[in-house]
């Protein structure tokens, strides 16, 4: 019956954050650890951009007849945004910056498998980063994120290669991640840390990475094919030149509805962590969330069809890619139920990180529900490309991936920084983001529903006061999530030290000090039992 | 429901049997979800409060580790469940894919950035389209540039608008009025602003509005360029023909030189103008030249109404007409 670990006080060993200050010593660090937070910063200023876009977006919806920024703008500013928050921002941001840093320590490694490789995926991220905010300055694109031809390819006059080149460039730092992250979970677990002992966010993180090396290199031969089509006028796409615009859509799906799964699978392996934690219980069902996120992620690769359902794609194909989709809603309703048994007869208490968890459930199945009536052919008919799309995938990918993001950081940010957060500005920062989020957009599930299409700069008069609502949420949830990056970056310099497991957490990561020596654990540990055992304790034998 | 208290509406205008139906569909999905979330949420508050973290209590009173037959009950029954919406939602879409034989047709344009409809009869209007209240109106949709969407929400109906291929959907209105029409995939700087309104009326009063903007009509206009572009003088329709004849072929199954058998819609003669290399009739010599390029979209939907309007003397009753059209399906077959 223990769960407290002893916090080894070591205020003279050095930790990853002491071992060297110089610019150099981060940008040439191999380091999980200081990697992880290198892409933290870098997407952080990412999101930053991308918000800024959705900012000017919501002000010109103020009003139906737009006027805030011409139409040409209002297109850009909805490209910015679908492309920085989906490349640059959602898909690194729980694999790359909370998997960097916490996968190895999870499995009782030094570092990830390849940790020079590590590095150069984030140098490819910023490059590719680079490419895309100079192709903002310079001019921007208007083709929507999902650069759907033959606009992209004959008409659109604004910068479509350099835009998809820097998607291109970033692609290969997902692959190199998910190859580390894949490499790193078979070769680096510790002695006795076998598959079924792993904790949900490595299993969570197995399956995004097998999304990620599968899915992105055909993304990235789809962008080559725009390109080529753009500058050599070769005919793939456009059918002025024999090709067909279907292709395209097909090619891209098959990348793209995976990649929602990159955008959620690693949301819920944190969930999955911060349930058992605060419950104080064994998560329930282990082994079926486990096999839940595999299911998913094969699953996933098969429903591409249901973004055409109204694009001219046979009824019979249709049929089919219907079905899938009612099939693949199946395990994330596993996931879901498991995660609310483990609440019956816990010990549950409410920390920050807990909040965003319960907040995570609600705004996952509501996102997950609606999922349902885009599955439904006929609906889906009326309410594919309205706000209801709007509506439902960012239900799923800020309601769930981001609110999943928030919590793991808050939840790991005294293992990252050594310090922790203040407790009720937590809280308070948690609620007011569930608000906001939900008076933004709820609004566009009715107007979708009213018909209201998506990627318009301006709007019948009947559709204003649900857009002025919703204007009205995203500034709440603007002021939600600048409240952690004011208070975090406060609690670096004078939040209370943080000892080595605040939280009563089993997994491997809480049995080494806060924050961790450069090399994460002075012995590595020997793993006898699975994780969430809190009667056995932490996994991994404390004889140090 | 609607929120008209409200000073604004919470819920879509209905103006088509299918969108009762899908209406129905929807509040079917709403109350389904509805419930299930509910329980949901409930769970976890009830739980989550009930069961929170007392003085003294380190950790939680139960350590279960699961239970299969659970895990079995929330597999099954939701994969059950599915197949409800799953079924219903199919069966408006297959319904929604095949017009009723008697249906009118009507063109329909788009381009960068405006929507251009005529009518049999050659009456053209941009943005508006005006429509007979209870008959079936059947839309043949083409796009001048870039990938459109035509998509009237009171009708709960939308549908993909291509660049070189001819896709349609169909709608039966039953409420007279106006109603939005919109293009609902992105196209472009004026996207936003394409769009118009659907003037729905008596049949008495179309009847009227046709005859105001009567012109000549779209399949005479066909013959008319058939003669100048010279196709008669090879689909002659006699014995002399060094070309199919095209009396009567619309609708009809084509066998094609490859062996595959295709309907002959409105597509496969709009590719048969365009690139009549692509599909070889039996029996025939491809010696037919590309006429890409040659003719307008306009034309060639002239055309393809005149070949249409060439029905054999004693009609023979033809299930095709009402054929659902799968363009991409034929495309890949083979």
């Amino acid at each position: 019956m223990i769960v407290a670990t002893v916090a080894l006080e070591r205020p003279h060993e050095e930790t990853y954050l002491s071992v060297g200050t110089t610019a150099r010593s981060w940008l040439l660090t191999t380091d999980h650890k200081r990697i992880g937070i290198l892409y933290m910063v870098s997407i952080t200023l990412m999101f930053l951009v991308g918000g800024v876009a959705a900012t000017f977006m919501r002000i010109t919806l103020l009003s139906p007849g737009g006027g805030v920024v011409a139409m040409e703008t209002y297109n850009k500013l909805f490209t910015i945004h679908g492309v920085i928050m989906v490349w640059f921002f959602l898909i690194p941001s729980i694999p790359s910056v909370l998997g960097n840093f916490v996968l190895p320590m999870m499995l009782g490694a030094r570092d990830v498998a390849f940790p020079r490789l590590n590095l150069a995926s984030w140098y490819i991220f910023v490059a590719g980063s680079l490419f895309l905010l100079w192709t903002v300055v310079t001019g921007g694109v208007d083709t929507g994120w999902t650069f759907y031809t033959p606009y992209s390819t004959q008409y659109a006059t604004s910068h479509v290669v350099s835009t998809t080149l820097g998607v291109f460039i970033v692609g290969f730092s997902s692959i190199l991640t998910g190859l580390n992250f894949i490499v790193t979970t078979h070769r680096m677990r510790a002695p006795g840390l076998t598959w079924f002992r792993l904790p949900l966010f490595v299993w969570s993180l197995y399956a995004t990475s097998l999304i990620l090396v599968l899915a992105t290199p055909v993304l990235g031969i789809t962008l080559i094919l725009v390109t080529l089509e753009r500058w050599l006028g070769i005919g793939i796409f456009d059918p002025a030149l024999g090709g067909d615009p279907l292709l395209f859509q097909h090619l891209f799906w098959f990348y793209s509805h995976p990649a929602v799964y990159i955008m959620i699978l690693p949301g819920m392996g944190v969930i999955s962590e911060l349930i058992p934690t605060f419950s104080r219980k064994r998560l329930f069902g282990y082994t079926f969330v486990a096999g839940a996120s595999i299911a998913i992620a094969v699953l996933g690769f098969l429903v591409w069809g249901h973004h055409m359902f109204t694009a001219g794609m046979s009824t019979h194909a249709a049929l089919v890619f219907s079905m899938l989709s009612y099939l693949v809603a199946i395990p994330s309703a596993i996931k879901v139920f498991n995660w609310t048994a483990t609440l019956y007869r816990g010990a549950v208490s409410f920390e920050t990180p807990m909040l965003y968890a319960i907040g995570f459930i609600g705004l996952f199945t509501t996102g997950g529900m609606t999922g349902l009536f885009l599955a439904s052919l006929a609906v889906d008919v009326h309410v594919t490309d309205t706000y209801f799309v709007i509506a439902h995938f960012h239900y799923i990918m800020v309601g769930g991936m981001v609110t999943a993001y928030m919590g793991g950081l808050h939840y790991w940010w005294p293992k990252i920084s050594g310090r922790m957060y203040p407790e009720n500005l937590g809280r308070l920062a948690a609620m007011t983001i569930f608000l906001g989020f939900n008076l933004t957009f709820f609004p566009q599930y009715i107007l979708g529903y009213l018909g209201m299409p998506r990627r318009y700069a301006g709007y019948p008069p009947e559709f204003h006061v649900l857009n002025v609502l919703s204007t009205a949420g995203a500034s709440i949830l603007a002021v939600g999530y600048a409240l952690p990056l004011a208070y975090l970056l406060w609690s670096l310099r004078y939040g209370e030290r943080a000892s080595a497991n605040p939280w009563g957490g089993t997994t491997l990561e809480w049995t080494t000090s806060s924050p961790p020596p450069e090399h994460n654990f002075a012995h590595t540990p020997i793993v006898t039992h699975g994780p969430y055992d809190y009667v056995r304790g932490p996994q991994g034998d404390q004889r140090g | 429901m609607n929120g008209q208290g409200l000073g604004f509406p919470l819920f879509p205008p209905r103006a088509s049997a299918l969108a009762d139906r899908v209406d129905a569909l929807f509040f079917f999905l709403l109350a389904l979800t509805g419930i299930v979330t509910l329980i949901v949420a409930t769970l976890v508050i009830v739980f989550a409060v009930r069961y929170r973290q007392r003085p003294g209590r380190v950790i939680a009173p139960s350590q279960t580790a699961g239970s299969t037959l659970l895990e079995l009950a929330w597999t099954i029954v939701p994969g059950l469940l599915f197949v409800v919406p799953f079924v219903w939602g199919a069966r408006l879409y297959v319904d929604a894919a095949v017009p009723p034989p008697n249906a009118l047709t009507i063109t329909a344009i788009g381009k960068q950035w405006m929507w251009k409809f005529q009518h049999q009869g050659g009456q053209r209007e941009i943005d508006s389209l005006h429509v007979p209240l209870g008959r079936p109106v059947r839309l043949l949709l083409t796009s001048e540039d870039v990938i459109h969407s035509l998509y009237i929400p009171a009708f709960r109906m939308k549908q993909d608008v291509l660049p070189g291929r001819y896709t349609t959907v169909w709608f039966q209105a039953d409420r007279a009025g106006d109603f939005h029409l919109f293009c609902s995939e992105f196209c472009g700087t004026a996207h936003s602003r394409m769009g118009g309104q659907v003037t729905v009326m008596q049949p008495e009063a179309y009847e009227r509005w046709l005859a105001l903007g009567a012109s000549e009509s779209l399949a005479s206009r066909g013959a008319k360029l058939f003669q100048q572009l010279g196709c008669n003088t090879c689909h002659r329709g006699d014995s002399l023909q060094r070309a199919p004849g095209l009396v009567g072929l619309y609708g009809r199954p084509v066998q094609l030189t490859d062996g595959r058998i295709v309907t002959a819609d409105e597509d496969y003669l709009r590719e048969s103008i365009v690139e009549p290399a692509s599909k070889i009739v039996l029996g025939w010599q491809p010696i037919m030249p590309s006429f890409k390029g040659r003719v307008t979209d306009d034309e060639l939907l002239q055309l393809v109404a005149y070949i249409r309007s060439l029905e054999p003397p004693a009609p023979e009753p033809f299930a095709p007409e009402g054929q659902p059209l799968f363009p991409a399906q034929r495309r890949q077959g083979g």
